[in-house]
């Protein structure tokens, strides 16, 4: 456990340097999150009776959306990953006392944590301060935080653990160019990255909820913005923790699989 | 003539070595497609919900949007190398383009030609007609024409945007990402009409960078929701945005030290 403590920390610190990008990219998330509220607010403009959720239930949405983008952004993946399995530079982490699947998924979670603690904290001091529809809305509750805290956690975890599958799936296909381009563009949409899901049509947004990317931005923001609650919070927290199961047991499998089957050919 | 016939060897360079790694090729492209296929599905479940936004309907957003993208593409798949500048300028590449007998400008956009843009442009081009058959707009050759020159219009903003960023380049010898915020964003929001975002937003788009000029004015007359016909002339002000952006460009070069590298 120690060891990877310690390489949380080596990579979480590593992270935090990139002072310039972060600035940079607060500056785009700001821009983004006014420009999606602004959009959100024409459609509520034309028919209030049609938006299914409280418009400041939406807007604290999209700023927890633009917070915490590196935290539940499914496009980013780290390309070193891909290419040590591609290169067979991943043999010399098989040569260290760890557990590749352990090492990875805290180095994952350590990158995705130093990049939002840069950023969250100006956006959400500034989406606090705007005026009410249109800002960040604290929910008045002890219990609502708590559950969002909870759910922010498990979200963030079943991410990671997704992240793993799809580079386990690197040792078995090669090229993960195809993969990944399926999957970023599947797991966009049916995360609610694009527009949140209570916006999606009928039929589809109870298929889309039963499925695994519901598990991760959707629910923590809808908690925190009093759009989910009662029974159907303890559902889709209970969801999350379904989902993460099946995607941490998935990736370790795969690990197992793959390092049983191996070669690498030396060089 | 002579440059014309230059840039043409180039592009089939790069045909060519794209064609080298086809898969390769076919993986992005259907990438590229599946990206801005998203933001239609968003529009699409958007407009299911709601029917019309500000007045604009479905067919009419849809209209829009494969505009905007196709400018946007095709501005992208041309300009691509002063997107990336600062790779150009970090590996000296730069200066050897200076070495050689021909424009500068010229030879950096040689550089660099995007093919793989090709899945969105198939995507604006099927969404352009389906929003030309659908928008129940009365066509007549000045609505065409205004179309075409919504693109131009809008390829031209987007090139003086490039310009700008790479200008910057020579600066600062690196990109500045917020500077996605004028081209991702321009992208991902001119999917509808600029104007539904409001007076303050659609000012800064008129007057400070163009976007409105190319895209949402010229949009009322093709709708029909103005009867003026000037207003389709407006994307020829909004090329005028290049100006400022060569200006730079060159104050830039003028200035540009080697990297050393």
């Amino acid at each position: 456990m120690k060891k990877y403590l310690s390489f949380f920390r080596i990579r979480f610190i590593h992270g935090l340097q990139y002072r310039a990008a972060a600035l940079s990219g607060m500056v785009t998330q700001f821009v983004w999150g006014i420009m999606e509220i602004l959009l959100f607010r024409a459609f509520y403009e034309a028919a209030p009776e049609s938006f299914p959720m409280e418009f400041q239930a939406l807007s604290t949405y999209i700023w927890l959306q633009q917070a915490f983008l590196a935290l539940y952004m499914t496009w980013f993946w780290e390309p070193e990953l891909f290419h040590s399995i591609t290169t067979g530079n991943v043999a010399y982490e098989l040569c260290r006392p760890v557990r590749l699947y352990h090492m990875w998924f805290t180095r994952s979670l350590a990158v995705r944590l130093s990049k939002a603690v840069l950023r969250c904290m100006p956006i959400l001091l500034f989406a606090w301060l705007l005026p009410a529809p249109h800002g960040l809305t604290l929910p008045g509750t002890i219990h609502t935080w708590f559950f969002t805290l909870l759910s922010m956690t498990l979200g963030l975890l079943f991410v990671v653990a997704f992240g793993m599958v799809v580079y386990m799936s690197v040792f078995y296909t090669i090229s993960s160019q195809g993969i990944k381009l399926i999957v970023t563009s599947l797991s966009e949409f049916l995360s609610g990255a694009v527009i949140p899901l209570p916006f999606l049509p009928d039929g589809i947004r109870e298929f889309v909820n039963f499925l695994p990317f519901a598990s991760a931005q959707n629910v923590p923001f809808r908690i925190f913005g009093g759009d989910l609650k009662g029974y159907n919070m303890y559902a889709s927290l209970l969801g999350q923790v379904f989902w993460l199961a099946v995607f941490l047991v998935m990736g370790q499998i795969m690990e197992r699989g793959a390092l049983k089957r191996l070669v690498i050919q030396g060089g | 003539m002579n440059s014309i016939r230059l840039y043409e060897k180039y592009l089939l360079i790069h045909l060519k070595s794209m064609m080298q790694h086809k898969a390769s090729f076919l993986l992005t492209t259907i990438g590229q497609f599946l990206i801005s296929f998203n933001i239609f599905l968003g529009v699409r479940f958007m407009m299911d919900r709601f029917k019309e936004v500000k007045g604009f309907s479905y067919g009419e957003v849809l209209l829009c949007f494969s505009i905007t993208l196709m400018a946007y593409t095709i501005a992208e798949t041309i300009f691509r190398s002063l997107d990336t500048f600062e790779t150009i300028i970090g590996n000296g590449e730069f200066d050897r383009i200076l070495l050689r007998p021909r424009g500068s400008l010229f030879l950096v956009l040689c550089s660099k030609i995007e093919l793989t843009r090709i899945g969105r442009l198939l995507q604006a081009a099927v969404m352009l007609a389906y929003g030309l058959n659908f928008s129940s707009i009365t066509w007549n050759p000045v609505r065409i024409v205004t179309v075409v020159l919504m693109i131009t219009g809008g390829v031209a903003v987007f090139a003086a945007i490039y310009l700008i960023f790479a200008s910057i380049c020579f600066f600062t010898l690196e990109g500045l990402e917020f500077m996605n915020v004028f081209t991702d964003g321009a992208r991902e929001y001119g999917k509808y009409p600029i104007g539904i975002y409001g007076k303050t937003l659609l000012t800064i788009c008129t007057y400070l960078v163009p976007f409105a000029l190319f895209q949402y004015y010229p949009f009322l007359y093709l709708t029909g929701k103005t009867p003026d016909p000037r207003y389709s002339l407006l994307p020829l002000a909004a090329c005028l945005f290049l100006v400022p952006a060569g200006l730079l460009w060159n104050f830039g070069l003028s200035h540009y030290q080697s990297t050393g590298s």
